[in-house]
């Protein structure tokens, strides 16, 4: 690594730390970035925002050195980016800390601090004191207040990020890209973490902040960078960037999905379901009622304990306090076998884990949580099963030769149809589904979202629990969950700046 | 590999005083090497207890010599514990190693059929750890290269190699060794046996390698987050490589050992032991899912163990309860160790 001469420092000063200039990426037929780019001055902290999709990732992989843009180019200080394989130079200009850690937990913090470049002695031996003095004046230099011995899976997720960004500015870094570091913090932490990067800025460093949630950008960065389906929409000063104008080119007010036919209210309808004060162990909180034939969303960001909610109502996450009634039957915390047999239906939030065996087919999928149906004294009867796959496969339009095909040859919103089916199975009073359309096509989207539609006219309640804005259009109502808590409810007909703006816990009428 | 991160540090900004942190985490992490000494003190004074014999010079150098080879094969398994894997054929190779040698070396007309005679004498103890190094090197092309699984890879292995050492004796055993083999197990240097000369070598050796060397701490890195490791420059398969072929010439030259002391190679040597040697590791506070443990904790787990198999044998318990006991016994130790230890043994 080369020390830098003062001359150096000043004939780059100013440059922008990074350009990247029409830059596109493709991945086989899905147009990742589609001729953006981006700019980021010396010193500034310039937030990088856009709904899911919209290609941030790819940026920061192709700022980071880990993937070749198709097009476009890459300047570090006015240079041309150094090529994919010199990662020793690539880490001298860019480090990313990335939700996942790559902090090693069985090892000190000194030694996650020089992995594979401790400080050596004479005979290549490992100089533990000179190391864990280096880790100390490192940590001291960025003033990180964490004891350099202890083991590193002892730390706190904000020390374990401090660490990262104090380990990446030891490779000589002063440009780190933040990928929502504040989504596994609480609201003490995301403070510590912004002082924190308030004093590395008046240090000198740059930084890219990632984040889904707007407030946290109008507290922290100076400039702000909006992408929208794989495109570049906007670079400006955050101060003169009004919310609703972000919110605004966050979803693209041009874009208008089709919505769901919408039938007057159920008014006297039974309440199926009735939540009362539900605690779920990460502390969000929730009640609700809802009556046979409503479609109810649930809606919110990462970390707003909507999935929380869900899960402890469904069973899958013991909840630490409240009741869950379903149609007059109290349901056992915590327990899955007692929900379904109440009639409840689930689409799970990650269909690869807790929604599928892969390996098994779409009858035996379809089947899993209504043996009964299926079975006589104890038996499986394998043609009653097939019978209740095929009628699967033909209401929800699957795309399989047969019920024998095993459910890993699926697309992916064939899959998730699957799952549909299966919660479908049980014919349920109570149907919760957990992002259900994520990873989907627009075709199954349709499929799955037209599902909804049909049971609700059977009288089944539904529980929608998302934040994308195509899944919650087809709810009555939509209850806006932020931090844990329930900000706002909105009646069918909200619009779609309302609700995004709700979910990121703005209030479009008080700014 | 960056050398540099020493000169930009101390290029820049004059540190802060380090930070008048607790040394308390510090002190609880170098208990943990040490938990097992005061369970070893109990024993030893248990021992002298039931036996005035037990501390005794004679016994001491008794005990330390019948863990000798063990040990060994116990270092080779906390190698390849530590980035994450297992082996299970090192018992086999323990065998399979002096046995191939032997099966080179001896000459048939002296044993009723036995042996080839193909090499000089010589060239036995190279033999023995090539041996070791090539089944090292396949374990590592099926785990590393191949991306088997390596608990049933070496399942595999320990029965093939097990059927090849019983295929080339016949299920005999090799007997009339050359000096070259029986030297290191049964010479004695400054009147104690070469063996426990070796095996304490071995072990100081371990501890400096892998705690004080990038190779070592990449073992470490490797078991504890393979993907942060790769993260920071580590050539992951290498060193597992690496790991597998050190692990197994160890087990090939503590088959060495004991074959030198028996002076013979029976069919059946090793078979069974590596309970005994994961027991011991795991005694000693080595993780059976990589990325913790120490050599010297190994150590202390083996040395515990056959202590109190020593005692056991001083107490006079009939031979035949043997194995019953020697079961218990790793279960006591693992209860010791988890009271003393103090954590949950993964």
């Amino acid at each position: 690594m080369s020390v830098e001469r003062p001359g150096d420092e000043l004939a780059r000063a100013d440059q922008p730390v990074v350009e990247a200039v029409n830059i596109t990426k493709r991945f086989g037929s899905t147009l990742a970035l589609d001729d953006a780019g981006i700019v980021v001055r010396r010193g500034e902290t310039h937030a990088l925002v856009g709904r899911n999709g919209a290609g941030k990732s790819t940026l920061v992989s192709i700022l980071t050195g880990l993937q070749a843009a198709d097009n476009g180019a890459v300047a570090f200080d006015g240079r041309p980016a150094p090529p994919l394989g010199d990662r020793d130079a690539w880490r001298r200009r860019v480090a990313c800390v990335y939700q996942k850690s790559t902090i090693i937990g069985t090892l000190t913090v000194a030694e996650n601090l020089f992995l594979n470049r401790h400080a050596r002695g004479p005979g290549g031996l490992i100089r533990w004191s000179r190391l864990r003095r280096e880790a100390e004046q490192l940590l001291a230099e960025w003033s990180v207040e964490v004891d350099v011995r202890q083991p590193a899976s002892t730390l706190s997720v904000e020390q374990r990020q401090f660490v990262e960004i104090a380990r990446a500015l030891s490779f000589g870094a002063r440009f780190i890209i933040l990928d929502e570091p504040t989504a596994q913090l609480d609201g003490a932490g995301i403070n510590r973490l912004f002082a924190r990067i308030r004093q590395l800025r008046a240090q000198g460093v740059t930084f890219l902040f990632i984040s889904h949630h707007l407030q946290e950008i109008y507290e922290i960065c100076d400039q702000v960078t909006v992408f929208r389906d794989a495109r570049h929409i906007v670079t400006a000063p955050v101060a003169r960037l009004s919310r609703p104008a972000l919110v605004g080119a966050m979803t693209g007010e041009d874009v208008t999905m089709p919505e769901a036919d919408h039938r007057p209210l159920v008014g006297d309808a039974p309440v199926l379901l009735s939540v009362r004060d539900l605690v779920t162990t990460s502390g969000a909180e929730l009640s609700l009622e809802t009556r046979a034939g409503e479609v109810v969303g649930i809606a919110g960001g990462g970390g707003s304990g909507k999935v929380e909610v869900a899960e402890a109502i469904v069973g899958l996450a013991r909840p630490v306090g409240g009741t869950v009634v379903v149609d007059g039957r109290t349901l056992r915390p915590g327990s899955v076998p007692d929900a379904l047999d109440a009639g409840v239906g689930l689409v799970p939030q990650d269909r690869h884990r807790e929604g599928l065996v892969p390996l098994l087919s779409i009858a035996e999928n379809v089947t899993m949580t209504v043996p009964g149906r299926i079975g006589r004294r104890g038996l499986i009867s394998p043609a009653r099963r097939d019978a209740l796959a095929r009628d699967t496969i033909a209401d929800l339009a699957i795309k399989a030769s047969g019920p024998q095909v095993p459910v890993a040859d699926l697309s992916g919103g064939n899959q998730q149809k699957v799952v549909m089916g299966r919660a479908l199975a049980s014919d349920p009073k109570l149907l919760v589904l957990i992002t259900p359309t994520a990873g989907v096509d627009v075709r199954s989207k349709q499929t799955l979202l037209g599902v909804v539609e049909e049971v609700r006219r059977r009288g089944t309640s539904v529980l929608v629990v998302s934040d994308e804005l195509d899944d919650l259009r087809i709810c009555d109502r939509v209850l806006v969950m932020f931090q844990g808590r329930l900000v706002r409810e909105m009646p069918h007909g909200w619009s779609d700046n309302e609700l995004v703006a709700a979910m990121e816990g703005v209030d479009l009428h008080h700014v | 590999m960056s050398e540099t991160l020493s000169t930009t540090r101390s290029a820049a900004t004059p540190p802060a005083s380090a930070p008048g942190a607790s040394s308390r985490s510090l002190a609880i992490a170098r208990l943990r090497d040490l938990a097992l000494v005061p369970a070893i003190v109990a024993v030893a004074i248990v021992g002298s207890i039931v036996s005035p014999v037990f501390l005794s010079t004679d016994n001491i150098i008794n005990v330390l010599q019948s863990m000798s080879e063990i040990a060994i094969v116990v270092l080779a398994q906390t190698i390849v514990l530590i980035t994450g894997k297992m082996d299970l054929s090192l018992e086999s190779t323990f065998g399979l190693a002096p046995g191939i040698a032997a099966w080179l070396v001896v000459d048939p007309a002296l044993t009723r059929g036995l042996g080839l005679d193909l090499l000089p004498d010589a060239w036995s103890v190279p033999v023995v750890l090539l041996v070791g190094a090539l089944v090292g090197a396949f374990n590592g092309l099926l785990i590393v290269r191949f991306g088997l699984n390596g608990f049933i890879v070496t399942l595999g292995m320990l029965i093939v190699l097990r059927g090849l050492l019983t295929g080339i004796s016949g299920g005999q055993t090799f007997f009339m060794l050359p000096d070259s083999m029986t030297y290191l197990g049964s010479a004695t240097w400054v009147g104690v046996p070469a063996s426990i000369w070796l095996s304490l070598l071995l072990f100081a050796a371990g501890i400096v390698v892998l705690g004080y060397t990038r190779a070592g701490r990449a073992l470490y890195a490797i078991g504890g987050n393979a993907d942060a490791a790769r993260a920071a420059g580590i050539r992951t398969d290498r060193v597992l490589w690496m790991a597998l072929i050190v692990a197994s010439v160890l087990a090939a030259l503590a088959g060495l050992l004991i074959s030198g002391r028996l002076a013979a190679v029976p069919s059946a040597q090793g078979s069974g032991a590596i309970f005994q040697v994961f027991a011991a590791a795991v005694i000693g506070g080595v993780s059976l899912n990589g990325g913790k443990g120490s050599v010297f904790g190994a150590f202390t787990g083996v040395l515990l163990l056959f202590m109190i198999i020593n005692v056991l044998t001083l107490a006079g318990v009939p031979a035949q309860w043997t194995n019953f006991l020697n079961g218990t016994v790793i279960l006591v130790a693992l209860v010791v160790s988890r009271i003393t230890g103090g954590k949950a043994q993964t």
